[in-house]
């Protein structure tokens, strides 16, 4: 498992190849990629600056990653969290998911990323023609992450 | 104690942390945030709708309920929107 919180950007290429590297009993690998879009609530956004709990954020995703691990028969996951100040189309997050088979990994990795956005601490600061304001936390987000809690699984074949 | 505050509620403290020696009549998170409350108008602002803000006690979520020591990490910040 690796779980990386940085400024810098990252090669989603470069990083599979390393994920699956020397590994012959993988047999697909699921990825969500996250990008910030230039348009938010109907307004036009330039920038955000993603702010984060040093610490805490680490112990969060490492958290989330073992519940995940709990669930589904995987054999890598990777997570990547950008923070600082990032414009449209940069990528902020890279979640992905190893596995024998692609159920595992493709749940998992919709797991991963709807756990990730209601436990792992960070806030999104963004900037538009009105000033900057903070994202609001989604109602539809916590919902995305409950319904987990409702149907916990075992790992799948 | 540490306090640690983020996103909207670094601004209005306009601190990111601080540490802090409570009365002994603050056991718990929902006495931190009325005691922090009276440090100034800063804080009583960040903190007036406690609906909006959330914590975590030593880098775990907690609630208003939950017990405080000396030597803890305690920080304030509004619901998560990374990802």
């Amino acid at each position: 498992m690796t779980v990386k919180v940085q400024r810098d950007d990252f090669d989603v290429g470069a990083e599979i190849a390393a994920l699956t590297a020397g590994r012959t009993d993988i047999g697909g690998v699921a990825t969500f990629l996250g990008l910030v879009r230039d348009i938010a609530g109907g307004e036009a956004v330039s920038a955000m600056t993603l702010e984060h709990y040093p610490g805490m954020t680490e112990k969060m995703l490492a958290d989330i990653e073992s519940q995940a691990r709990e669930r589904w028969a995987l054999d890598e996951i990777l997570i990547i969290h950008r923070f600082g100040r990032l414009e449209p189309g940069d990528r902020i997050v890279l979640v992905a998911t190893a596995s024998a088979h692609r159920k595992a990994a493709l749940e998992s990795c919709e797991f991963l990323i709807d756990w990730l956005k209601t436990r792992a601490p960070f806030w999104k600061l963004e900037e538009t023609g009105q000033g900057e304001h903070w994202v609001e936390a989604r109602e539809s987000d916590d919902e995305a992450a409950a319904r987990w809690e409702e149907a916990p699984r075992k790992a799948a074949e | 104690m540490r306090i640690l505050y983020f996103a909207f509620l670094r601004q209005r403290t306009g601190l990111g942390e601080e540490t802090v020696e409570t009365p002994a009549e603050v056991r718990d998170v929902a006495g931190l945030v009325e005691w922090l409350k009276t440090r100034g108008p800063g804080h009583a602002e960040a903190m007036r709708d406690v609906s909006a803000i959330r914590v975590a006690v030593n880098q775990e979520f907690a609630g208003m309920d939950t017990a405080i020591a000396a030597n803890d990490e305690i920080a304030f910040f509004p619901p998560v929107t990374g990802g």
